[in-house]
């Protein structure tokens, strides 16, 4: 079984020319951040993940939490891991600094958590979860709620949840029916089931602090009348200290397919106390923060899975030795082999590219709170709104298909357990499914994201792709390949764009949002490998590194990016034939 | 308890070294990092000095280059660095690097001075008892288990069959062999502290140390190639040849 090795170089390529980390720092807001220190605290986290994290992956799996007599146990190892990670901690880096977090920006932050899924996805979405309460307390709770719970989730001594699920409401989140009765002193009782919950009990930290949607009275049918509040594990004391056990009860956890070590609660409320956050009846505009900054968080457990089931295969591939290639007098590893090229040039073209995707949509979150300037922090709330589906989608789909890949590459042996491809695929089937199936992500997009400012967010997006195949033209004739291809796919972007927007039947664009989605989510997997090259050409022509960056943006575009074409052909094809079929013959 | 420990910082173990062809001397780039082996010396150093409300330098003799072995010392808890960078010390043989340390660490007030067994990059293995000699210090070497007496230390010295129980008052020098402790990991805030911990530098005139080397590496030759090895067919007698083999290299 292969090891984990942070692909520290690639990280800190794409901080610097896609993030662009050191324009970001250089704002008033990250004024006491020293950037120097991101490459050696990126260098250090890495060995740490390698080396504490990485190896309870499989450990987890095999064992996976237990539920027992109303409590959750997770496997002997991850206790040990968990004091460890945090007593490092490096899920605090880009934590508030005025409750104990290090103040970086987010997306050097990213960088840590791509180490934590790629090493453990499953003991990573306690921290993804986490994170997200975090990022939801810091901008909607009150400052008593933050200086109870803030500090504790930051420094690891707690964890959060996200509680939104109920047998009838699980896409159609306003179908909920949990009630928050208000007591009269401000705190709610609140009753009800909820299912999915992840990490919604365990035993590694001192509390867990559930963030729940439920109603309040008066509020309207739908998702306008749904409240959210704060609901602890414990409730804590005067001291600041976990007490009496809240009324939440772990009903059961789930058996699933992959993430064994991740528990899957259901949790009743009965008469549990809460506490609002904002206003009545506004919960899910408050719940779209914590929502969004899951959903990247989503696409980073892609891009995670992804680059280790491309490095379990890499090795593999250079062990493994079977047949001749044609030139060859005697049997050689496979790697040799054309096919087993393809695939793996594919897995880590994929990955280099939902790298890119990633790393620039939450840039985009850091420049929305820290640009000082008002329009530039619109602009960038409005990219970082149009690349959250983008991101969660494809870096997802693209994930599945990069570890079917990986179980590809190992041939008989990756559908066997011991190499450890299967747990990467049966692991990474939940991330085009949790946190808004990848259909509704294509919905966002087409419904909500496309029309956002006219089309003028959308178009100016294309522009700069346009502008990066423009500026690559003519450098070299590596360059020119790129740029060709690039343009020709923007192309058809615009007009299956301009279709989808012109269109006045709504059914045109939900039944084209998928293939919509999934080709503009690989032009723009090329727009960033395609920036990448360039700052590869213009750094250093004797670097082996950087000409591998060149060459693996020439590889996708000239076998990925031309998939494009045919994805938006398919956005605009309309959805009389989806209707064609009756019911009766589906099945 | 006032601790100083001897750290190296080498060329990262995960890079092919190269060897200069005119000095025969490792080629040396600015971003060394720490031998790995010596973060069971701070490790041993921090857990006595935090039961002793001590303190801990990290002594080190080597190029500054980006100091990111240094800081990687800090970062794991050490409070201050003392730092020999001098041109004149390259090709410092083991007596030398032990007159260079000693000379450093006589300038403070130590209780205790942990090294390695061996760096992973010369591999002399003799540089911590010289400088027992020169420090006149009593050497406790090859340490897999410590632990502290009324007047000093007491350790399990790992022997070719077992372990022998040495015990000596402080002042001492301390060797300890990987695995003796489990080294932590430097944290976050760690990383962040180390940069505005102090690092002394010195040269070789500032501690008045006679660095004419002793030895020096004449010549290097490549390895030998492996030669083939030799195919027994076994018809049944195959056994005879694999104990005359044995034989010859003397294992039976």
């Amino acid at each position: 079984m292969a090891d984990y090795h942070a692909p520290v170089r690639d990280i800190l390529f794409t901080l610097d020319t896609i993030s662009d980390v050191s324009s970001i720092t250089e704002l008033p807001a990250f004024a006491d951040v020293d950037a120097e220190m991101i490459e050696p605290l990126v260098t250090e986290a890495a060995r740490f993940y390698e080396e504490v994290i990485a190896p309870t992956n499989v450990i987890g799996d095999l064992e996976g939490a237990k539920f027992e007599d109303g409590t959750v146990t997770m496997p002997k190892a991850f206790e040990g891991a968990w004091a460890k990670l945090r007593d490092a901690g490096w899920s605090s880096v880009a934590g508030s600094a005025a409750f104990g977090g290090g103040g970086f920006p987010k997306v050097v932050g990213q960088a840590m958590s791509e180490m934590m899924a790629s090493s453990n996805m499953a003991f990573s979405l306690c921290n993804m979860l986490t994170d997200s309460a975090i990022a939801l307390l810091e901008r909607h709770g009150t400052d008593e709620l933050r200086d109870i719970y803030l500090e504790n989730l930051i420094t690891g001594e707690w964890t959060g949840t996200m509680v939104l699920t109920e047998p009838e409401a699980g896409s159609d989140v306003g179908a909920l029916k949990t009630k928050a009765e208000p007591v009269g002193d401000g705190t709610y009782l609140l009753s009800g089931s909820k299912i999915f919950i992840t990490w919604g009990d365990h035993d590694l930290a001192d509390n867990v602090i559930h963030l729940v949607l439920a109603r309040a009275p008066g509020g309207p049918p739908g998702t306008r009348g749904i409240s959210l509040f704060l609901v602890p594990k414990f409730l804590v004391d005067d001291d600041g200290k976990p007490a009496e056990r809240n009324g939440v009860e772990t009903v059961s956890i789930e058996h699933k397919l992959g993430i064994h070590a991740s528990p899957t609660c259901v949790l009743s409320f009965n008469e549990a106390t809460g506490y609002l956050i904002g206003e009545e009846h506004r919960g899910m505009n408050y719940m779209f923060t914590m929502m969004n900054h899951s959903r990247l968080g989503v696409g980073l457990e892609g891009l995670g899975i992804a680059e280790r089931a491309y490095q379990g295969a890499a090795a593999y591939a250079k062990e493994r030795i079977q047949g001749r290639t044609p030139d060859a007098a005697e049997s050689d590893t496979i790697i040799g082999h054309a096919d087993v090229r393809r695939m793996l040039l594919t897995m880590k073209a994929y990955t280099e590219a939902m790298r890119g995707l990633l790393y620039d949509a939450t840039a985009a979150e850091d420049r929305m709170h820290a640009e000082t300037d008002e329009a530039k922090r619109a602009a960038a709330e409005a990219r970082l709104a149009l690349l959250t589906p983008i991101a969660k989608a494809w870096a997802t789909d693209r994930g599945v298909d990069v570890a079917s890949l990986g179980v590809q590459v190992h041939g008989g042996m990756g559908f066997i357990e011991e190499t450890g491809a299967a747990q990467h695929y049966r692991d990474i089937r939940i991330t085009p499914i949790y946190e808004g199936t990848n259909g509704i992500q294509a919905i966002d997009l087409v419904m909500r994201k496309l029309p956002l400012d006219n089309g003028a967010v959308i178009e100016g997006y294309l522009d700069e792709i346009d502008a990066t195949a423009k500026e690559l033209s003519g450098k070299s004739t590596e360059l020119d390949d790129i740029s060709v291809a690039l343009s020709r796919a923007t192309a058809s972007a615009r007009q299956a764009t301009a279709i989808l927007l012109m269109a006045e039947d709504p059914q045109l664009r939900l039944a084209g949002a998928t293939s919509y989605l999934d080709g503009l989510g690989t032009v723009a997997g090329g727009y960033y490998l395609a920036r990448q090259a360039a700052a590869a050409h213009d750094a250093s022509p004797a670097d082996e590194w950087l000409q591998a960056k060149i060459t693996t943006a020439r590889f996708y575009a000239a076998n990925l990016l031309p998939d494009a074409r045919g994805k938006f052909e398919a956005a605009v094809a309309g959805p009389d034939l989806l209707y064609a079929v009756a019911d009766e013959y589906i099945g | 308890m006032n601790i100083a420990v001897c750290v190296k910082q080498i060329p990262d173990p995960a890079t092919p070294y190269k060897l200069d062809p005119e000095t025969h001397l490792v080629v040396r780039p600015d971003d060394q990092v720490l031998d790995d082996t010596d973060r069971y010396g701070i490790e041993i150093g921090l857990q006595l000095a935090e039961a002793t409300d001590g303190s801990v330098t990290v002594v080190s003799m080597s190029p500054s280059g980006t100091l990111q072995g240094i800081r990687q010392a800090l970062a794991m808890g050490a409070d201050a660095a003392v730092l020999i960078d001098d041109p004149t010390l390259k090709g410092s043989d083991a007596l030398v690097t032990a007159r260079v340390l000693s000379a450093a660490i006589s300038r403070g007030d130590y209780d205790l001075v942990v090294a390695g067994t061996e760096s992973t990059d010369g591999y002399s293995g003799v540089m911590p008892q010289m400088m027992s000699e020169l420090l006149a210090l009593p050497c406790l070497s090859f340490a897999t288990h410590v632990e502290t007496t009324d007047a000093g230390l007491r350790i399990k010295r790992q022997t070719p069959s077992g372990y022998d129980e040495v015990e000596a008052a402080l002042p001492a020098l301390l060797t300890v062999t990987a695995g003796v402790v489990e080294p932590r990991y430097p944290t976050f805030k760690g990383i962040m502290q180390a940069k505005s911990k102090p690092i002394e530098t010195l040269t070789a005139a500032d501690l008045g140390v006679d660095t004419a080397v002793t030895q020096c590496v004449q010549s290097v030759e490549p390895i030998a190639a492996r030669a083939a090895g030799e195919i027994v067919e076994d018809d049944g007698e195959g056994y005879r040849r694999i104990i005359e083999l044995l034989e010859t290299v003397k294992v039976i």
